[in-house]
């Protein structure tokens, strides 16, 4: 693999990796209010959440592209708080993967919250336990296949993002040019040598992650109520 | 009974004139749509056929009508593509040069540019087409390097896939300058053109733009005459007021 794309895939998976943990801090509290809610606005919440799976990358690239150009108001907070443009940087593309996987993250674990009987939570809360302390030991095991599932969607979908990436990143080396768009790039300019290995690299990684998520799940199948 | 002969007639003559008139589909490289909107409507307008036209990159329909993809005429960016896929037609005709293309260094909110823009400290981007996948990118590059700039603009050059990508990246405010077909710029309202800057043509090469009439537009009557349509006077103008170079 030459170095450019080395480079290249080390970056996809820092991506990756940021984009996953940010969500799960995000969309934990998100999918446990969307599983516990009775407002009447949730179906506008979830259907919020569900779009990234319909829009067409492009679509979402072109939107972030308008609303964090350094002009507007997001991409001009950020940039006198970071000195740095939230287009064409990593952070960027942190923020545009956030919201590209955020379905991946929350759906999963919204399932899962809700196949947890209100029963558990009340008698941990009638033991004395607080709804954080319920949440978490209560909660959260219950959820655990859910949690999986959700980490490892997250990272892997993360991981083949195209559409919004060549839109809002620019393709600069280091910076914004992930694995996906050094394939792109292989193939457009016939040198599918280079394209094979590195569509090897991506392939073998998504297919043992996904591997690791059935075996987990049916090793550890979990029963609740 | 008059009535039923005057739709009698109206009948033949739609259907007859059917019969003359053909459909053709075509395979337009995303740079040149809109000098061939204006090109569709007048042949249209003139020869009564019909044509259907696809916009796209020229890389990918290279490789659709490698693999069969039913064009009758494809006019694309570069020149090398249409000369390969010229070989390859078992009615071998030559590509032609329709266009070349015009490299324009461009910045939507000033009065005036020139290449010292280029060397501004407070710069931050610069967008360019990619050089290894576009004719324009390639010409950016080549003037980039022959202005001694290649160090300074060191990470700030953002690539789009195409020069469309480079001018959304301009147009949308996220780079403060790019590296553009003129083509692009003229086909704004005069208002929102900004101010642009065309480099001297010795500083990059030539952006060649071919067209090839392809196996599937032998035979189809609307192909041959768009065909022949596009190295007319009256295409020729068209071409020239777009924004483009005369081969």
């Amino acid at each position: 693999m030459s170095a450019p794309d080395f480079a290249a895939l080390i970056l996809t998976l820092k991506l990756a990796l940021t984009a996953t943990a940010i969500l799960l801090l995000v969309g934990t509290p998100l999918a446990w209010w969307l599983a516990r809610t009775r407002a009447r606005l949730k179906p506008v919440a979830e259907a919020i959440v569900a779009l990234p799976l319909v829009l067409p990358p492009t679509v979402l690239g072109f939107y972030l592209l308008i609303l964090l150009n350094p002009q507007s108001a997001i991409g001009s907070f950020w940039l006198s708080v970071t000195g740095e443009t939230l287009t064409f940087s990593f952070s960027g593309l942190v923020l545009a993967s956030v919201l590209y996987s955020l379905p991946f993250m929350v759906q999963p674990l919204q399932s899962a919250f809700e196949t947890i009987a209100r029963k558990p939570m009340e008698l941990a809360a009638s033991l004395g336990a607080s709804p954080w302390d319920a949440f978490v030991s209560v909660a959260v095991p219950a959820s655990a296949r859910g949690f999986v599932t959700a980490i490892v969607l997250t990272f892997a979908h993360t991981l083949g993002e195209f559409g919004i990436v060549l839109m809002v990143g620019g393709n600069i080396p280091d910076r914004t040019r992930v694995i996906s768009i050094a394939v792109y790039e292989n193939v457009e300019r016939l040198d599918y040598a280079q394209a094979h290995s590195l569509s090897l690299v991506l392939l073998a990684l998504s297919f043992s992650v996904l591997l690791f998520v059935y075996i987990f799940n049916r090793r550890f199948p979990v029963h609740v109520g | 009974m008059y009535r039923l002969a005057l739709a009698f007639c109206q009948f033949f003559c739609v259907a007859t004139s059917a019969a003359w008139a053909e459909t053709a589909h075509v395979a337009v490289a995303a740079n040149f749509r809109p000098a061939m909107e204006t090109l569709e409507v007048a042949f249209e307008r003139e020869s009564g056929h019909d044509l259907q036209v696809s916009y796209g990159a020229t890389g990918q329909f290279f490789a659709q009508i490698q693999h069969g993809a039913p064009y009758a005429v494809f006019l694309a960016a570069d020149a090398e593509r249409p000369h390969l896929l010229a070989e390859m037609q078992t009615n071998r005709i030559e590509a032609r040069t329709y266009a070349i293309g015009q490299l324009a260094l461009w910045s939507p909110h000033t009065e005036a540019l020139a290449a010292d823009a280029l060397r501004g400290s407070g710069l931050r981007f610069v967008a360019v087409a990619n050089a290894e996948l576009a004719p324009y990118g390639a010409a950016a590059e080549a003037v980039i390097a022959a202005l001694e700039l290649e160090e300074a603009l060191a990470g700030k050059l953002v690539r789009g896939s195409n020069v469309a990508q480079a001018f959304v990246f301009v147009q949308t405010g996220n780079a403060e300058l790019g590296f553009v077909a003129l083509s692009q710029i003229l086909s704004l309202p005069e208002g929102k053109r900004g101010a642009y800057w065309l480099p001297p043509p010795e500083l990059y090469p030539t952006i060649r733009q071919d067209a090839v009439l392809l196996d599937h537009g032998h035979g189809n009557e609307a192909a041959v005459a768009f065909f022949q349509f596009l190295f007319s006077d009256q295409a020729r103008s068209i071409i020239e007021n777009a924004g483009y170079e005369l081969p």
